[in-house]
């Protein structure tokens, strides 16, 4: 998984983040055991207290819960995989729309813009 | 009990003050930064945690202890200056190690050695200043240690070195120990940091949380470094 930072914001949401994101993604699959602290914490070059944070509050949520011995798990629950892939995208959304409107874009020029886009990508994909 | 802990710490050196009542506390568990401009007293710090330098007033103990026997065993201690005997091979550095400390892990440096390309029957005195500075940090790391200081671990090595080291650090992490990190490079070992100390002019600035500092500032460690030390 590929881990990275901006300089803005505390490291542990951005791990959660980033975890979140591992989760839909599929590269934690749901009822799988997930890489210790130390595992993660290694692999994504933080310290591994803000790993545990992370992973404390995404068991708060309930995306991770852990077994006394075997370590913590990624849910089996796959709504909550689905819902948190939602927020993950209206995330992603709400920020594409603000740059957007600072640039000075009305919503429908957004919409026209975003559906050719698309359709060039569309058609790029299918010739490649 | 905290593995360092500083009281009203005071050092001059002649009429200059290196430390002037300098009072804070590490728990074990805790990565933290050392971090302030030159000459803000990181080294004197680490010298008189060390038992190197006496204080002219207050205290310093090292997980309950004054400098001392005791502390020296509790303490792994990466000099700024490489300190170790050159005419020495890697591997006999490592007896030499094994034959000083008990908690001396030699798997652990011999498995670092390996994975770093290091020959053992090299010289140090043949290694590039970057190599010896790898070998010492590679034996200090490998000690079971209650407290590591580390000053300018990180100063005198390529970036892909420094990732290696930095998470040498985090896989070495003991919650029973502490790690303190003085250094320039904020930006890099930032990540790898619970909290941190600013220091400047001998005295403390600020000890917080990188995210608590992150939180409530919205900006980087290392840009807040910046905007303090502002020249």
């Amino acid at each position: 998984m590929q881990w990275q930072f901006s300089n803005d914001a505390p490291i542990y949401t951005q791990l959660i983040q980033q975890i979140k994101v591992g989760i839909v993604a599929g590269v934690f699959p749901p009822g799988e055991r997930l890489p210790s602290v130390r595992d993660l914490a290694t692999e994504a070059g933080v310290n591994p207290n803000t790993m545990q944070r992370a992973l404390a509050e995404l068991e708060r949520d309930g995306l991770v819960y852990s077994q006394r011995t075997a370590g913590r798990f990624v849910t089996e629950d796959k709504t909550m995989i689905q819902n948190a892939k939602r927020s993950l995208a209206e995330r992603h959304i709400k920020a594409f729309l603000e740059a957007m409107f600072r640039l000075g874009f009305q919503q429908e020029e957004v919409l026209a813009l975003l559906e050719q886009e698309m359709k060039e990508e569309g058609n790029s994909n299918a010739s490649a | 009990m905290p593995a360092l802990e500083c009281k009203e710490l005071c050092k001059n050196y002649g009429r200059t003050t290196a430390l002037d009542r300098l009072t804070f506390s590490i728990e074990p568990g805790r990565i933290v930064g050392l971090l302030g401009p030159n000459g803000s007293g990181k080294t004197t710090l680490i010298k008189l945690a060390n038992g190197l330098l006496t204080p002219d007033a207050g205290y310093i103990s090292v997980c309950g202890c004054a400098p001392g026997p005791q502390s020296r065993k509790d303490i792994s201690y990466l000099p700024e200056r490489t300190a170790i005997p050159i005419w020495m091979s890697a591997k006999q550095l490592l007896d030499f190690y094994g034959d000083f400390y008990e908690d001396f892990r030699r798997d652990a440096a011999e498995e670092m050695l390996a994975h770093l390309n290091i020959s053992p029957s090299q010289r140090i005195k043949q290694m590039s200043k970057g190599t010896r500075e790898k070998v010492q940090l590679i034996v200090v790391m490998s000690r079971a240690a209650k407290l590591y200081l580390l000053d300018e671990p990180i100063g005198g090595v390529d970036p892909a070195t420094r990732d290696y080291i930095l998470s040498t650090i985090i896989s070495n992490y003991n919650p029973e120990a502490a790690v303190v990190i003085s250094t320039h490079l904020i930006a890099d070992v930032e990540k790898v940091l619970d909290e941190v100390l600013f220091i400047n002019q001998g005295q403390l600035v600020l000890q917080a949380g990188v995210d608590e500092i992150r939180e409530e500032k919205g900006m980087s460690v290392d840009a807040l470094f910046r905007e303090v030390f502002k020249c």
